[in-house]
């Protein structure tokens, strides 16, 4: 297993209180129970296309999350359903556009990777590897110029590090000193390929962090009190004109890169070994161990399986999108005219 | 009324814009400081300061997708992408990422922007830095395409773009920058999607775009010394496309001819030869014929890029020829 080296930039930070611990394991839960019956469903053929889940990879999501203030931007990658709903969107809307259906959070016209809810600031999932993160850097130049305090955070994979993009963005970046954090999400493989196969440093986002002025911060990514002090103290930064910041957050995806993908070019133990590192399941143990009341939790686990039943049902209920948005949306007039 | 080039034009559309709404910026390699590398940007950095006006790194995806993140949050960016050829470069983000984003978010997104660049051929740059890249945008759902031909133009197309809530790609000729004519004073504001009919004629209908509309009018004027009279209409924008302009000269005139910098395949003309022979078959008393580059990049010698560009010569005589 890789070795895990925790927070060389961040200061010890005092656990979160209960309650926002609470919090962190009521999102990674309802997390978790949304991405167990979004694999279900494609099994079953209400969801089509392809999709890509975040289980094993819940406390990333979690904890920026929490940490981001309402008004901060997020910019996720087609493995976006867990940054849509730490974002605070409605599972509805979200299982509703998995399965195309009118009560699509975009009405069935993005689909699985395309997830985007401006009202929460969620301003995005971008399918094309890396396209993201130039544009996370003009959200960023918007904030500085308008002065407006608010910090856009980047989240993508270990596979982004080797594309141009999170090379040219990282530089204007730094450059511009603006307020956006870069979250790496290194779960070790890019789709198929393990990530340390095909990049010449062993760290693919801490190690390139200097290139740019930049701390090289490797985080457990699956710990979302580390994700969650992590955050805040990056946000603090960018919000107080520090600029710029990126950690790289180890974890682990318990499934394949997407539905097709059974992920059998991991070996055995590998997966055993983060498995035992579930970050739901153990930051159970912690609450329980720290004192929480086994009541309370059992309470957040409830309502969110409560909350994946009733989206599920609301959005098999729903009908199809109306055939009117083919042509709808293409311009700002509401249209897709092109000629007269 | 003054005198104004091309060039100066670009820099008075942006001046223009940028006093009335604080929330225009620009941005790209070599705009400020050194006044572009065409020079069609000089002045901006003192007047509206390095806040507004930024250079960048020669790095084209963070231009376009630092403009792309600055119209989803509130501003109306300009970016410059130096020669159009470089949208290679940053394809990605304008086709797939700013064309798309409206249509998927379901309306949530606006992207107010506009990319400028410097396209075509005849200043012997050679393949890689002088092709027409507009039908490359027109092909793309998402995007307004605009080319002016002519001063005035330049300025008040590239308010209306500005102004435009739509993603604009805006190419401007670099064989036109050295360009001059009067234009008036005060603010200018054109509107897109509006061709323009420079000349009247009841022999033909000749329609072309950018730096090839000077030479349709120079070919015209050759024409009616040997009793031909053709209409010229500068499209001036491909997205939205005037195709009522177009159709009701080919009405009048019967012939359709287009003048097309592009290579061969799928330019502007293609299209619009295909709607006139859809809609306005009826009207037509002859093939339509597309007057292009032949299908292959440009070649940099001055002979040989003189022979592959559509030229007042091969217009005129394309147009005498085929009228018989």
């Amino acid at each position: 297993m890789t070795e895990v080296t925790r927070a060389t930039a961040v200061p010890a930070c005092e656990p979160p209180s209960p309650e926002t611990r609470l919090e962190l394991y009521r999102m990674m839960y309802r997390i978790r129970s949304f991405e167990k019956r979004a694999y279900d469903l494609f099994l079953s053929g209400l969801v089509k296309g392809t999709s890509h889940l975040s289980l094993g990879q819940e406390a990333v999501a979690a904890g920026f999350g929490l940490a981001m203030h309402h008004d901060d931007w997020s910019f996720a990658t087609y493995r976006g359903h867990a940054h849509t709903l730490a974002r605070g969107v409605p599972m509805t809307p979200v299982m509703g556009e998995l399965m195309g259906r009118a009560c699509g959070l975009m009405s069935g016209k993005g689909g699985s990777m395309h997830l985007t809810s401006v009202e929460h600031h969620m301003m995005g999932s971008y399918a094309i590897v890396g396209a993201h993160l130039p544009i996370a850097v003009g959200a960023a130049l918007s904030a500085q110029y308008r002065e407006s305090g608010q910090v856009a955070v980047c989240f993508f994979g270990d596979g982004a590090t080797n594309i141009g993009a999170f090379h040219e963005a990282l530089n204007l970046a730094a450059v511009w000193k603006l307020p956006v954090v870069f979250v790496c999400e290194n779960n070790l493989y890019m789709e198929y390929t393990p990530i340390a196969a095909v990049t010449a440093v062993a760290r693919p986002a801490a190690d390139r962090a200097a290139a740019y002025g930049l701390e090289p911060l490797v985080i457990d990514g699956n710990d979302a009190d580390v994700v969650y002090s992590t955050a805040n103290e990056l946000l603090d930064q960018a919000r107080s004109g520090g600029g710029p910041s990126m950690v790289e957050a180890l974890t682990y995806r318990h499934g394949g890169h997407s539905r097709a993908d059974p992920g059998k070019y991991r070996p055995d133990d590998e997966v055993a070994a983060w498995l035992e590192r579930d970050p739901v399941t153990s930051y159970r143990a912690r609450l329980v161990d720290a004192g929480l009341a086994v009541a309370g939790i059992e309470l957040v686990e409830a309502e969110a399986t409560a909350e994946v039943v009733d989206a599920t049902e609301r959005s098999t209920a729903s009908p199809p999108p109306d055939p009117s948005l083919v042509e709808k949306d293409v311009f700002a007039d509401g249209g897709a005219t092109w000629r007269n | 009324m003054a005198e104004l080039t091309y060039r100066n034009a670009v820099a008075r559309g942006i001046a223009q814009e940028m006093e009335r709404d604080p929330t225009v910026i620009f941005l790209g390699e070599d705009i400020a400081a050194a006044g572009g590398a065409f020079k069609a940007t000089v002045g901006l950095l003192e007047q509206f300061g390095p806040t507004r006006v930024r250079d960048t790194p020669i790095a084209e995806q963070a231009i376009i997708g630092a403009a792309m993140g600055a119209a989803m949050t509130g501003l109306r960016p300009i970016a410059e992408i130096m020669f159009s050829d470089f949208f290679a470069v940053c394809w990605d983000i304008v086709a797939t990422q700013i064309a798309k984003t409206r249509y998927m978010t379901d309306g949530q997104i606006t992207l107010p922007l506009v990319i400028r660049s410097g396209n075509g051929g005849g200043s012997r740059f050679g393949a890689q830095h002088s092709q027409s890249v507009e039908n490359w945008a027109m092909a793309i759902p998402g995007l307004k395409v605009v080319a002016p031909s002519t001063p005035a133009d330049v300025v008040g197309l590239l308010a209306a773009a500005i102004r435009d809530p739509d993603p604009v790609l805006f190419f401007e000729h670099k064989s036109l920058y050295a360009t001059k004519e009067d234009v008036a004073d005060g603010e200018l504001l054109d509107q897109l999607g509006k061709a323009k009919v420079l000349r009247a004629g009841g022999d033909a209908t000749v329609v072309a775009l950018a730096a090839m509309v000077p030479r349709a009018l120079e070919a015209a004027e050759d024409l009616a010394g040997g009793g031909i009279e053709v209409t010229v209409i500068d499209l001036r924008s491909l997205v939205p496309l005037d195709v009522t302009t177009v159709a009701s000269s080919v009405a009048a005139t019967s012939h359709l001819f287009t003048v097309e910098e592009n290579p061969r395949l799928c330019g502007w003309g293609a299209e619009l030869a295909s709607i006139v022979a859809d809609e306005c078959f009826y009207d037509l008393d002859g093939p339509i014929v597309r007057i292009t580059t032949p299908h292959v990049p440009l070649p940099a010698a001055a002979e040989l890029e003189d022979l592959a560009l559509p030229s007042v010569e091969r217009i005129a005589e394309t147009i005498r020829v085929r009228l018989g």
